[in-house]
C-alpha cells in the first residue's frame, strides 16, 4: 500500500448528507471523533492546550471540561448562525469571521455567567477560559461539522465527542508527563521535546483505531 | 539599522516555532509535503505582514480595552481574502491544506505579534517583523517538511530523490501522524544541543 493511500484511509470522514436520524451513523462519528480522528493527536488541533496544560492532572481535567463546555456551546452558535443566517443570506463566505466572533463572544459571555451563578465552578475553570479563545479544536470542530454538512443533531455529537476525545488525549499526556518527573530524560530532551515525543507514541497507539467504525 | 534587526529577529534568535513555540497546530498538520509547507507558509506570512500593517497603523485609534476583538477582525479578514484566492487559483493546494486555512485566525504567531510587537511599534518596523516571522514560520515548516517527505515518501518537492527501491518501501510512519510529533521533538533536541554547546557550560 502506498502513503497516500493509507493517509486517505485514515483522513476518510463519516459520509455526509444523509439528514435523517441514524444511530449507527452516531455511533460510527462518536468512534471517530475521539478514536480514529483524535483531535489532538491525528488531526494536530489543540496542540498549544496539550503541551501547555498537562503537567498537572487536576488542571488538565479542568482544561477538558471547559473545552468540551464550549465546544458545545459554539457549535450550536455556530451552526445556528451559519445555517439560519449566513446560507439564507448567501454569505457563506464570512463563516471564518463569524464563527471566531461567536467563540470569542461566547467564552466571554460563559465566564460573566459562571462568575455570577456559579463562583466554584468559574474558580475551577476561570483560568482556562481565555485560553479557549484561541483554542484551534473549538473553531477547528465548527468549520468541521459546516465542511461535513452535518445537521445540528450530528453537528453536536461530533463536537462532545471531539471534546471527549481531547480530553482523554490531555488526561492521558498529563498522567504520563507526572510519571516523567522521576524518570531520567537526557538533557537534550527534557520539557517540550520529551512531550512531543510522548506525543509522538500516544499517537502511534491511537493509529491502531484506524477503519473502527467505518 | 533596527528595520534590518526587526526583520532579522523573527528568522532564528525568535524563531516562533522553535524557539517560541508557537503555530504548533499547522505546523505539525501541514508538514506532509513540502509544497503544503510552502503553501501554508505563503499563506501566514501574506497574514502576518498585512495584519501587522493595520494593527500598526491603527494602534493609536484602537482603545486598549476592546484591542484582541479588534485584532482577529482584522486577522479574520485577511485569512478570509487568503481563503478565497487560494480557492479559485490554487484549488488543489486549497484543497490539501483544507481546515487549517480558516484556522490561520486562530495562529498564535499572528496574534501574538499584533499583540506583542505591531500595537506599539511604527508601521514600518512591523511590516519587517510580519515578514521575518513568516519567513521563520516558513522556513521551520519547510524543515520538517523535508524530513517528512524525504522519509515518508522519497521525494522533496515532488521531485524524486531516493529512488523507486526506497518508495516501494518507504518510513510511512514520518508521513503518518506519529511522525511529525517523533521527527519534530528531535529537531528541538537538535537546536537545544546547539544552544548549550554555544552558551558552555551553565
Amino acid at each position: 500500500m502506498n502513503a497516500s493511500a493509507i493517509m486517505s484511509m485514515l483522513l476518510a470522514a463519516p459520509s455526509s448528507g444523509n439528514q435523517g436520524f441514524d444511530l449507527g451513523r452516531m455511533m460510527a462519528i462518536i468512534i471517530a471523533a475521539i478514536f480514529v480522528n483524535n483531535f489532538v493527536l491525528s488531526r494536530f488541533l489543540g496542540i498549544c492546550p496539550f503541551i501547555g496544560v498537562s503537567k498537572q492532572l487536576d488542571s488538565a481535567i479542568g482544561m477538558g471540561a471547559a473545552v468540551i463546555f464550549v465546544m458545545t456551546l459554539a457549535t450550536l452558535g455556530s451552526w445556528s448562525v451559519y445555517n439560519l443566517l449566513l446560507v439564507p443570506m448567501n454569505l457563506g463566505y464570512l463563516k471564518t469571521i463569524v464563527f471566531i466572533l461567536i467563540i470569542a463572544s461566547l467564552v466571554q459571555l460563559v465566564e460573566m455567567i459562571l462568575q455570577k451563578f456559579s463562583p466554584s465552578l468559574y474558580r475551577a475553570l476561570g483560568i482556562f477560559l481565555p485560553l479557549i479563545t484561541t483554542n484551534c479544536a473549538i473553531l477547528g470542530v465548527a468549520v468541521l461539522n459546516i465542511d461535513e454538512k452535518y445537521s445540528l443533531g450530528y453537528s453536536l455529537v461530533n463536537a462532545i465527542a471531539a471534546g471527549i476525545g481531547f480530553t482523554l488525549a490531555l488526561i492521558l499526556m498529563a498522567g504520563l508527563r507526572q510519571r516523567l518527573e522521576l524518570a531520567d530524560v537526557p538533557p537534550a530532551l527534557r520539557g517540550k521535546p520529551m512531550a512531543f515525543l510522548i506525543a509522538g507514541v500516544m499517537s502511534i497507539a491511537f493509529l491502531g483505531f484506524a477503519g473502527l467504525g467505518g | 539599522m533596527s528595520l534590518m534587526k526587526d526583520l532579522t529577529n523573527g528568522i532564528y534568535k525568535e524563531n516562533p516555532v522553535f524557539k517560541l513555540a508557537l503555530g504548533m497546530c499547522p505546523f505539525l498538520a501541514v508538514t506532509t509535503s513540502v509544497e503544503n509547507a510552502l503553501g501554508m507558509g505563503a499563506a501566514a506570512t501574506f497574514v502576518l505582514i498585512a495584519s501587522n500593517f493595520l494593527v500598526s497603523l491603527f494602534r493609536n485609534l484602537i482603545p486598549s480595552k476592546v484591542r484582541i476583538p479588534c485584532y482577529i477582525v482584522i486577522i479574520a479578514t485577511f485569512v478570509t481574502l487568503v481563503d478565497m484566492v487560494m480557492h479559485a487559483y490554487l484549488p488543489a493546494l486549497h484543497k490539501s491544506l483544507g481546515i487549517f486555512i480558516p484556522l490561520i485566525v486562530v495562529n498564535c504567531i499572528i496574534l501574538g505579534r499584533a499583540e506583542g510587537f505591531a500595537n506599539r511599534h511604527p508601521v514600518l518596523n512591523s511590516v519587517a517583523d510580519g515578514i521575518g516571522m513568516g519567513i521563520g514560520f516558513t522556513m521551520a515548516m519547510v524543515v520538517l517538511a523535508t524530513f517528512r517527505e524525504l522519509l515518508g515518501n522519497g521525494t522533496w518537492l515532488n521531485m524524486d530523490v531516493l529512488g523507486s527501491a526506497f518508495q516501494n518501501q518507504p518510513l510511512l510512519i514520518a508521513i503518518l501522524a506519529p511522525g511529525a510529533f517523533i521527527l519534530l521533538s528531535f529537531i528541538m533536541g537538535f537546536f537545544k544541543i546547539l544552544e548549550t554547546r554555544k552558551g558552555g557550560c551553565q
